[in-house]
């Protein structure tokens, strides 16, 4: 009987441990979430700001400025990891065009305030890559914790699901070049 | 998980260091005043203020340091390359952002100190934004980043201040016994105390430099440099960042014995034969070494 109590007793302190571990890298993941949401929405505020500016000096730039703005709406309205994932990509691209187009408008590239956008963009683009890289280590902690045995049963029937890496692609591996 | 276990670690060795600093003093205190025949109020007080000099390193220690290293604090404004730096970092290791402050000296050097990441300071020299390249600074930045998460700061700074304490008055009585002599025959008595005091000093001062090399292992400057090159994933970063940082000739002027451990690379260079306590709480290991292991990952 007394052994029984025990064994009861351990194997509860036992799952007690796994589901706190478990739980905490969760959150972990979610944190970290949280934190590239943060740089996102920083990156979506500064582009309309960069639109206007544009604008004034490259008239002629209009496909480009509509097709940034049609980028930011759906990052701005992306739903999921993957989905968020590749709209930043893709905005990531056209922003790289702009900056490069700009080179062709010594006024605007001379603009105080095109300096400074240029100078947050990129200081926000090095935070975004900072950022998935703790979603993704903490994805992987995550991810590993639920599927080693014996966790791997408990996961399974309180229902964690892996959580998804928030993927680069492989342009964007390659390091930003900066012109000026 | 390594890191995690270090963590606890180095919580309950600041807790050991912080008791066996009361213990110490007290026992220290206790010996005199037997010897001298105050009894044993004088122990009680030594108690109290042992007691109350452990518990206020625990929390002010970060700023005593920072005062005795002449650091002032900085905003993004004044400094908004190191600020980002920083601020990227931290977001890379998920750690929330410390205080960074700048020292105004030449000799490129850094440390991390606080008693836990919510109350943590990142400081560096003014020599070291000049000369090192922006992945250099990363490479310095995640190392002193990795000291703050694996509370490494927390003991370090309780180090400074208790051990760093007995060291210090340990440091005093020795030149006292060297320089004071016998020049005065009629205060011979007083005379003999302090060298009573002196000798027992001199006797704890290596105790206290075990206890740091203990405490301080060098085991956890290689852990902070691979676990700094986990967030910067470029190792050779913090290599140069080393070898400029070795190369430098001239000390740094606000560093002593105590606060040496802090720093990323002995603040001291070749100037070893200060006294031979220097050479007793040297703590680094050898900066090719470092170089080395970095080089081979």
């Amino acid at each position: 009987m007394l052994y029984a109590a025990i064994t009861i007793a351990i194997v509860l302190l036992f799952l007690w441990l796994i589901y706190n571990n478990l739980i905490t890298a969760r959150l972990r993941v979610n944190e970290a979430l949280s934190q590239i949401d943060v740089q996102l929405k920083r990156r979506a505020d500064l582009i309309p700001n960069l639109v206007e500016t544009v604008k004034g000096y490259a008239k002629h730039e209009k496909e480009l400025l509509e097709k940034i703005t049609q980028e930011r709406a759906a990052l701005v309205s992306a739903k999921g990891m993957a989905e968020k994932a590749e709209v930043n990509n893709q905005l990531s691209q056209t922003l790289k065009s702009i900056f490069a187009v700009a080179e062709n408008y010594p006024d605007l590239k001379a603009s105080q305030n095109f300096l400074e956008l240029q100078e947050e963009l990129s200081d926000t683009e090095n935070k975004i890559a900072y950022s998935r890289q703790f979603y993704n280590s903490s994805v992987l902690d995550y991810n590993t914790k639920i599927q080693v045995f014996p966790n791997v049963f408990f996961a399974r029937i309180l229902n964690f699901k892996e959580a998804e890496f928030f993927g680069a692609d492989k342009k964007d591996k390659e390091k930003v070049e900066v012109k000026f | 998980m390594k890191v995690y276990s270090e963590i606890s670690s180095n919580k309950l060795k600041t807790w050991i260091i912080m008791f066996l600093f009361v213990i110490f003093i007290t026992t220290v205190i206790y010996v005199f005043s037997n010897a001298l025949g105050y009894g044993l109020s004088l122990v009680g007080i030594g108690l109290i203020v042992s007691g109350l000099m452990s518990l206020g390193s625990y929390y002010y220690s970060d700023k005593m340091v920072l005062a005795m290293s002449g650091a002032h604090e900085i905003k993004r404004e004044d400094h908004k390359e190191l600020y980002n730096t920083v601020e990227n970092l931290t977001i890379a290791g998920g750690i929330p952002l410390p205080k960074i402050y700048i020292i105004n000296d030449n000799s490129p050097n850094a440390f991390a100190t606080g008693r836990d990441p919510k109350h943590a300071t990142v400081a560096v020299t003014t020599g070291l934004l000049d000369q090192l390249s922006k992945t250099e600074l990363e490479g310095v930045i995640s190392h002193e980043l990795s000291h703050i998460k694996n509370f490494d700061i927390r003991l370090m700074a309780v180090v400074v201040i208790l051990v760093g304490f007995i060291a210090l008055v340990s440091d005093f009585f020795m030149r006292s016994l060297w320089f004071g002599g016998s020049r005065d025959n009629e205060r011979n008595s007083s005379q003999g105390i302090l060298v009573l005091i002196g000798i027992i000093f001199a006797i704890l001062a290596p105790i206290a430099a075990v206890l740091i090399q203990l405490a301080v292992s060098r085991k956890r400057e290689f852990l902070a440099d691979a676990s700094g090159v986990l967030l910067t994933r470029y190792p050779e970063g913090l290599a140069t960042a080393l070898e400029k940082i070795a190369r430098y000739p001239h000390p740094l002027k606000n560093a002593n014995n105590a606060t040496a451990h802090l720093f990323i690379s002995s603040p001291f260079k070749n100037r070893k034969g200060r006294n031979f306590l220097a050479g007793l709480f040297n703590t680094h290991p050898p900066i090719e070494e470092r170089i080395k292991i970095l080089r081979s990952m």
